[in-house]
């Protein structure tokens, strides 16, 4: 099986790629996501959607029961078109990728190999290895520019450039559609930025259908077509950035008081989050 | 457009016919070196005994030749006590080196999962409550204790593998679970020794240190028959263990169905432990301390399955030989594994300790 990592006639549609349908997951006892009849979200092919919350809010929940990696309690995941629990994993696997919150490698795993685990899914016991494997591997490791750490192990490289490798990994797996857990966390904001120009990158250059958790939301305005504000397990509000990052929207799903202006370098809203301490001031001045 | 490979010199991708993977120089050289040395100290061991027989004249027996009094004293006096030991080993090692990858834990081993002690429970209990039946004659024979001792290891294992499971299988409480399970089974051993008259206690401390002595071809066949099917089926298996090791989630996302994958390895593993122990008594720390060995020599990120079976055989035959060279003929294999085993063990913890805490 050829994996052509570029997909030119990608991201001029419109088609629904995955979809959630009344979905209720949770832990235990309690529902953390759809408490209320189910949450129900379509992701369009070709779009990048941050899923936006407050801590809790069940944003993580949610994409993971998308990647199934939890089974929902009611309700279901459609990947085009199919329920995703009624497809083999493997094949799952092959048009879904995911990128878990905080991976971990074990100890004395190299870069390359790593990267190569995600071409898991197109091997068999008997088949691990193809010229096509190593050449899509090379080009994820080139495309991410890790292609210098190839040979050396995880744990000595930073933790920028170890989630570069771990994005490489889900870039060689090949697949149309990419979920990112909070793929920022841990890293600072140089790169945080450098790990979402990846995305950029991934989803322009090579249509991929990104669906990420954020926690920063003036950085998920400009890097996502599509916000969705989660509060509570529900979906509070979703749309462009700029229907979404409202004053209103920002007191009802944050509980933060807060100005909303344009970002100066990128059109896209920006969120000035007003502390008790500007308040006071501004109480004390009128 | 096509840049330069990652295969390096040290990852080499091989065809042979369908079949294709990935080869690392250093993890063959390092198999090679240890099956010559396993060839070579298996030799020796052959060639010792109260009719000292050189290692050469060895060789030749081996290869078909020598002389036919000689030939009698290697192939049916001496030879089922090294290849029980070899295959022994070579089962544990292998054992040894699924877990601590299933578990991403260096210090799981079938020893923690509880089929070692399971198995001495069930061994010891097959010759004190039958000989205080008074069908000893019976329960002791040579076909009696093994399967005790095999089922024992599977009764543990299933029961460490029942208690440790809630919503999937995490590593940590596998170990924690088995230390308890292993725990119980030791006490309930120890209650059942006291309780059996002196014959009965000598018979069966001997088994309990793990000993190759007055191995037969009985002994042999089944420690080889688990290994031809365990080896090729670990193989397989590791194919799934390489998105394993990734952590449950990401070998998910792999299209692994976790769950399912883990039983199969960890179902292996616990077969050829429990077999293993069934025919040599339980050799201790051999499945914990060989992999680990093995890893360190040949690099990567998980045991060797291959080198780990290799190096678990060489431990074991060296044991046997270092126990009847230097200790005496009456000193059985297992006391020498745990004199090496248990500094290795005590190492290992304080150097986890020590990255924990700094």
């Amino acid at each position: 099986m050829t994996t052509d990592l570029t997909r030119p006639d990608v991201g001029k549609t419109t088609r629904t790629r995955l979809r959630t349908e009344g979905l209720q997951v949770g832990y235990d006892d309690e529902l953390v996501v759809g408490a209320d009849g189910g949450l129900d979200l379509d992701v369009v092919e070709g779009t990048v959607t941050a899923v936006i919350g407050p801590n809790g809010c069940g944003k993580s929940t949610l994409l993971r029961a998308m990647a199934r990696l939890l089974a929902p309690r009611h309700g279901h995941v459609l990947l085009d078109g199919q329920r995703i629990d009624r497809m083999p994993s493997k094949q799952v696997a092959t048009v879904l990728g995911v990128l878990p919150q905080d991976p971990v490698a074990p100890e004395g795993l190299v870069v390359a190999d790593l990267v190569a685990r995600g071409r898991h899914p197109h091997q068999r016991w008997f088949r691990q290895w193809s010229p096509d494997d190593e050449a899509v591997v090379t080009e994820a490791l080139a495309w991410t520019g890790t292609s210098e750490f190839a040979d050396r192990p995880l744990e000595t490289l930073s933790g920028g450039q170890r989630q570069r490798v771990w994005i490489s990994m889900a870039l060689a797996q090949g697949t149309d559609v990419l979920l990112l857990d909070e793929p920022t966390t841990f890293l600072d904001l140089a790169h945080q930025v450098d790990v979402l120009d990846l995305v950029e990158r991934l989803h322009r250059e090579r249509g991929r259908t990104v669906v990420m958790v954020l926690h920063d939301l003036n950085l998920a305005a400009r890097y996502a077509d599509r916000l969705v504000a989660m509060h509570d397990g529900r979906i509070a509000c979703s749309g462009a950035p700029a229907d979404v990052l409202t004053e209103q929207t920002m007191r009802d799903v944050f509980g933060l008081e807060a100005k909303i202006v344009e970002d100066p370098v990128s059109g896209t809203p920006l969120v000035l989050p007003v502390g008790r301490r500007q308040r006071e001031r501004d109480d004390s001045d009128s | 457009m096509r840049e330069a490979g990652v295969l390096t010199t040290a990852r080499r991708g091989f065809r042979a016919g369908p079949v294709t993977g990935v080869w690392r120089t250093r993890a063959v050289l390092v198999a090679v070196v240890t099956a010559v040395l396993l060839v070579l100290v298996a030799a020796v061991n052959l060639g010792r005994g109260d009719f000292p027989i050189p290692v050469t004249e060895v060789v030749r027996i081996l290869l078909g030749g020598g002389d036919p009094a000689d030939a009698y004293i290697v192939t049916e006096l001496r030879l089922p006590r090294t290849l029980t030991g070899a295959f022994v080993g070579a089962a544990l090692g292998l054992s040894g080196a699924l877990t601590q990858a299933v578990v991403r834990n260096p210090l799981a081993s079938p020893d923690i999962l509880g089929v070692t002690d399971g198995a001495s429970l069930f061994a010891v209990a097959s010759v004190v409550l039958a000989g205080g039946a008074g069908v000893s004659g019976l329960a002791v024979s040579p076909v009696g204790t093994p399967i005790a001792a095999l089922a024992g290891g599977l009764v543990a294992a299933a029961l460490v593998y029942v208690l440790a499971y809630r919503q999937g299988l995490d590593g940590f409480r596998l170990l924690l679970v088995g230390i308890a399970v292993s725990s119980a089974a030791v006490s309930l051993t120890t209650y059942l020794l006291v309780s059996a008259n002196v014959q009965q206690a000598g018979q069966v401390l001997t088994w309990l240190r793990g000993s190759l002595a007055s191995r037969s071809w009985e002994n042999v066949v089944p420690a080889g028959l688990v290994l031809a099917v365990g080896l090729p089926l670990a193989i397989v298996l590791a194919f799934r263990l390489a998105a394993l090791e990734l952590g449950d989630e990401a070998a998910r996302g792999l299209g692994v169905r976790v769950d399912r994958a883990r039983a199969g390895v960890v179902g292996v593993a616990v077969v050829l432990a429990a077999v293993a122990t069934a025919c040599a008594g339980p050799i201790r720390f051999v499945a914990l301390v060989v992999p680990q060995i093995m890893l360190r020599l040949s690099g990567g990120s998980r045991p060797p399955l291959v080198g780990s079976a290799l190096g678990g055989a060489l431990l074991v035959v060296a044991a046997d030989l270092v126990a009847r060279t230097v200790l005496g003929e009456a000193v059985p294999v297992g006391v020498v594994t745990v004199v090496v085993g248990a500094p290795y063990l005590l190492y290992l913890l304080v150097r986890r300790t020590r990255r924990r805490t700094v």
